[in-house]
């Protein structure tokens, strides 16, 4: 009797670990973030196209808001540029860049050449900002509330499936939750 | 730098690789199968010397998230260097070894740390060496049990002749 229990037992247990571990559709580096339903870590940096001027969230404090990370380094955020640029046409919410590990003027070139679809871009010299949102990669796209509260975070390139199905509809809900 | 970029491409190489190590990581279940040599940074060692060695231990300790098998003290990455600045800025202003721990797992979570705390969700990473420790011992019972009970090789079965 057991001859028979236990292989297939262990066949079935293989089977489950396998089906979560090699689905497709999980993004395996995507970690959760500790910070959602905290506050959104405040930043104050100064702006990639204008150096004499300060990119803060303090200021956007009472909107819902996007803060997409990115850098002139990283292939997946020139994939993603596009659906940026028409996320930001529909004027939902204004999207705040923040350019990490970058150059200046390889940054000023890129969003020149590609367009530029952020309100205003902070440009992170040192990586701690990143570091006190959590980022690890680029790209990652992180919901703020009116609150200053971090609602949402998608690690991996935006798309308008992402945009249309995880977006907005928490920033429908953000805006109903605290308007 | 394009080691931190994510695209969907490699993701299916990836979760293959990853369930290969996951049966790799549960037959040598605890084994660090890799010592890499510590990144070097621009920076000196520290100059007191008990600093020094808790830089290395909790370095040690942190997981580098672009890598996520290697330490922070251990990756080159460019995030990793980042992380060990920050740890030797807190180290020398006087933080301790929990706070520096906090500090990461406040932004980055438990999974940062190589040694997440025992918490119920982390019960199957504490417990799951002993499970199989246990389900190895019982097997190699039971089949020792069923070996001893059958005839030795050399042995003539009675009545056979």
């Amino acid at each position: 009797m057991w001859k028979f229990i236990l292989p297939i037992t262990a066949f079935i247990a293989l089977a489950i670990l396998f089906a979560f571990g090699l689905n497709p559709n999980r993004d395996i580096h995507a970690l959760p973030s500790p910070l959602i339903g905290k506050p959104a870590p405040q930043f104050s940096l100064t702006d990639v196209l204008d150096p004499t001027r300060t990119v803060s969230n303090a200021s956007l404090k009472g909107q819902v808001y996007v803060l997409n990370v990115w850098g002139t380094w990283c292939a997946a955020c020139r994939q993603e540029h596009e659906e940026l640029l028409a996320i930001s046409q529909q004027r939902v919410v204004p999207i705040i860049g923040l350019d990490y590990m970058d150059e200046r003027d390889k940054a000023m070139q890129w969003l020149k050449q590609l367009g530029n679809p952020y309100q205003a871009v902070a440009f992170d010299t040192d990586g701690r900002t990143a570091i006190d949102w959590g980022v690890y990669g680029a790209p990652e796209t992180y919901l703020v509330d009116a609150h200053g509260r971090v609602v949402f975070k998608w690690i991996s390139p935006m798309t308008a499936e992402v945009w249309s199905q995880e977006f907005l509809p928490r920033i429908s809900a953000a805006r109903r939750g605290g308007a | 730098m394009s080691g931190l970029a994510r695209g969907p491409s490699p993701r299916r190489a990836a979760a293959l690789g990853v369930a290969a190590l996951c049966v790799l990581g549960v037959v040598g279940s605890g084994a660090r199968v890799v010592e890499a040599a510590p990144a070097v940074d621009e920076y000196d060692q520290l100059e007191d010397p008990a600093l020094q060695s808790r830089f290395e231990r909790i370095t040690s300790e942190l997981r580098c998230l672009v890598c996520q098998n290697e330490s922070i003290a251990d990756s080159n990455v460019e995030l990793a260097a980042d992380l060990r600045r920050q740890v030797r800025e807190m180290l020398l202003a006087g933080a301790s070894d929990d706070a520096i721990f906090r500090f990461m797992t406040d932004r980055y979570g438990d999974f940062v740390r190589f040694r997440p705390p025992l918490e119920t969700k982390t019960l199957i990473i504490w417990g799951a060496p002993f499970i199989m420790l246990a389900l190895g011992g019982i097997i190699i019972v039971r089949v020792v049990r069923q070996r001893s009970r059958m005839p030795l090789d050399d042995e003539v079965p009675r009545g056979a002749n």
